[in-house]
């Protein structure tokens, strides 16, 4: 196993409910994979397993080759950035704020992380002049775009996204996948993104995982599995969202 | 922030109780009730008539405050009853002559100084109508009218020393029913009874025209009232309360009282009058200007105690929740707790206080200190246990340790609900420390407290409007700090509970 996650027998109940069953899967380097499936198929939580929010009762988890949990897992988390549906911006801190948030954590200098910040808001195509407005006073496609300029915010070689493109407009939804891929082109990433929205997967992974009950149904380039989907359950996944 | 909280707080307890003066003053107390203020005016007028500096400390909620108060030094004098000191202070069944008194006060650092004349003990009145038809002149002539309806206070039926002791001693016939105090005097007015007890120098005697019937076999013990003062204090001072000695008889004390409670005029008017009277002083009656002194230091002892006890219960409230926030256990233990000390009436929370610590400001901070623990430590555990689970898991999954996670999101986020606690804890301090002049902590509560036992309008307006406004202060006070600290997106009006 040579992956940057790599989860081995992964096993997690809450209460009687099995929501992840022995689930085995490897992330490459530098790759955008996408895991869709219904809900309560053990997206979300496959993704907080990955940065320790959530410990398995089973099986082994191992990130950037070192097995979870860590002593100081926070060390780890700033090497993998987080965003998630609704965006969770902080409300009481400004955009700007939301932005720099780990920089001034990490106590940058003022220039560094005036340069960060300017730089990540032209990348995601963010205007200036909404550094200072508070969440609730940006649009929800522009709360996205900060919400993904905060996970990138150090550079994290992993980034795990929870449905962070969901709730806007097709149009809106367009323009900031296109700038997100920009994104990646200049800060490359490995990327691991939980959706629903088929076309969304399309668009920005090259991997596909069909996650069903906890388990992967079916897992290859995005391309294949759309082409030859394993059974109904896959083809209806991809079909209805398609529909969509 | 903390490095100046401290520093206020320090800044705080330092404040000193008087303004200051080249002589320490003399400081006279007084129990809550007519004739305590009257004696106590009296021997402050006396002390400034001569040329001490006197502070004022009336109104304490009675006898064993007023004792642990001149004990603890407090007070340095006060008037107090040799049955009371006997009964309630050395706890003996025997009558103590004044001499006996002196050697039993001594263990304790204090002096009874000469008797002012008169014995304000249980007495038994009738109306000077009855007592004129039916001739009656002495307590065993009520022996003669078996008919006579009695009705006693409550607490005079149920003493040794009252009514069951009473009827043996003299042999009487009849039985008794029981009724509220304030209410007998007019009962017995409106021939709804006949015969009531009373206290011996009551002022209500002469209103209501109503006569006293001689104890002929010596069956209430003497409440002879004198200056009970501390050992330390000045001999001068001393001789000075000495030349009151005998000046006062019963009917003497009782027009004093009447003065106050019937015709409404002032201690301080009363009491200079009967000094001028009596020779005793050579001013004539002055309108002392104090309203202003007084409402100054009032109005500091008073900010001194809320704030010293708001500074405390801040930091301890903040501490308590953040240590208990992440457990339910713990934060509901710590709620109940909090929630239960709220419970207890603040009066008698105050007494329990006194055996500890006495009395004065000490035991009043301590109160308003836990009073105010509950609404910090409610709202901030509240505040910090409600932030949006989503919030919470970015953070930590963004790399943040649980301190900078509590320093930079959840502090913040729960900062409006904190900051309403706190005002609510400060504005209902500033009421409640108005009950700190009971136990002599003096504040604002002064002039209630003596206003409300003269049920005088006037002076309780003295102490409850500028405590109105103190607290109308506050309120702006923590707006103004809310506008400052919190993004105006984030104020909840309504986060009081």
């Amino acid at each position: 196993m040579s992956g940057i996650i790599e989860l081995h027998d992964v096993g997690k109940r809450y209460g009687t409910t099995e929501v992840l069953t022995s689930l085995n899967m490897t992330f490459e380097p530098s790759t955008t994979t996408a895991i869709v499936g219904a809900s309560g198929s053990g997206k979300s939580t496959l993704l907080q397993i990955i940065n320790g929010l959530i410990r398995p009762e089973r099986g082994r988890v191992a990130v950037f080759g070192q097995p979870l949990p860590l002593h100081d897992l926070y060390r780890l988390r700033r090497r993998i950035g987080y965003a998630v549906q609704g965006t969770a911006l902080f409300p009481h801190l400004s955009i700007r704020h939301n932005i720099s948030l780990m920089g001034n954590i990490e106590r940058w200098e003022t220039d560094r992380l005036t340069a960060r910040t300017h730089q990540l808001m032209e990348l995601m195509d963010l205007d200036a002049e909404l550094a200072d407005r508070y969440p609730h006073q940006v649009s929800g496609g522009q709360q996205q775009r900060a919400g993904i300029c905060r996970a990138m915010y150090l550079q994290p070689e992993i980034l795990l996204l929870d449905e962070p493109f969901s709730g806007v407009d097709t149009l809106t939804t367009r323009e900031i996948h296109t700038r997100f891929l920009h994104l990646l082109e200049v800060e490359p990433t490995t990327v691991v993104l939980v959706t629903h929205d088929i076309h969304e997967a399309l668009t920005l992974a090259s991997e596909l995982v069909i996650l069903r009950e906890g388990q992967v149904e079916q897992r290859g380039a995005t391309t294949t599995v759309l082409a030859a989907p394993v059974n109904t359950y896959v083809e209806n996944l991809l079909g209805k969202d398609d529909a969509v | 922030m903390r490095c100046s909280s401290l520093l206020l707080l320090t800044i705080l307890a330092c404040l000193p109780l008087r303004l200051p003066s080249q002589e320490a003053p003399i400081v006279v107390g007084s129990k809550n009730f007519t004739e305590g203020y009257v004696l106590g005016e009296i021997m402050a007028q006396l002390l400034e008539d001569r040329g001490h500096v006197v502070e004022r400390r009336f109104g304490l909620a009675g006898t064993l405050v007023a004792f642990q108060a001149l004990r603890a030094g407090e007070i340095d004098l006060y008037a107090e009853y040799s049955g009371t000191i006997s009964e309630v202070i050395l706890q003996t069944q025997a009558e103590l002559g004044h001499q006996a008194l002196a050697e039993a006060l001594l263990p304790f650092g204090l002096e009874p100084l000469a008797p002012f004349g008169f014995d304000n003990t249980y007495a038994i009145a009738v109306t000077a109508t009855l007592a004129q038809r039916l001739d009656l002149e002495r307590v065993s002539d009520l022996r003669d009218h078996p008919a006579l309806r009695l009705g006693f206070s409550h607490e005079f039926r149920d003493r040794a020393d009252g009514w069951p002791g009473l009827k043996r001693a003299y042999g009487l016939p009849q039985d008794s029913s029981g009724i509220e105090h304030g209410l007998a005097y007019r009962a017995l007015i409106e021939q709804e009874i006949d015969v009531t007890d009373a206290y011996s120098t009551d002022g209500e005697l002469l209103r209501y025209d109503l006569q006293i019937l001689t104890d002929d076999r010596s069956f209430f013990p003497a409440y002879m009232a004198m200056p009970l003062v501390r050992q330390g204090l000045r001999p001068e001072a001393k001789a000075v309360l000495e030349t009151l000695a005998g000046h006062l008889d019963e009917s003497a004390i009782r027009q004093l009282n009447a003065e106050v409670v019937v015709s409404g005029r002032s201690f301080a008017d009363v009491a200079a009058r009967f000094l001028t009277d009596r020779g005793l002083s050579t001013a004539a009656p002055r309108a002392r200007a104090r309203l202003g002194s007084s409402l100054v230091r009032n109005t500091l002892v008073h900010l001194k105690l809320t704030g010293t006890a708001l500074l405390a219960a801040t930091l301890a409230g903040l501490s308590l929740a953040l240590a208990v926030y992440r457990s339910p256990t713990f934060s509901k233990t710590v709620l109940y707790t909090a929630g239960l000390l709220q419970t207890v009436p603040s009066i008698a929370l105050l007494a329990l206080l006194i055996p500890f610590v006495g009395v004065g400001q000490v035991p009043a901070i301590i109160a308003l200190f836990l009073y105010s623990l509950l609404p910090i430590v409610r709202n901030t555990i509240t505040a910090l246990i409600t932030i949006d689970p989503l919030l919470r898991r970015v953070a930590t999954a963004l790399g943040m340790t649980q301190a900078q996670r509590l320093k930079t999101i959840y502090l913040p986020l729960a900062l409006p609900h904190v900051l309403a606690g706190i005002r609510l804890a400060a504005v209902v301090s500033i009421g409640t420390a108005t009950l700190a002049a009971f136990i002599g902590a003096g504040g604002l509560g002064e002039p209630i407290v003596t206003g409300l036992a003269l049920n005088d309008t006037r002076l309780i307006l003295q102490g409850a409007i500028p405590a109105a406004l103190l607290a109308i202060a506050v309120e702006l006070c923590f707006e103004a700090l809310e506008r400052v600290l919190i993004p105006a997106h984030l104020v909840t009006r309504n986060a009081v509970a």
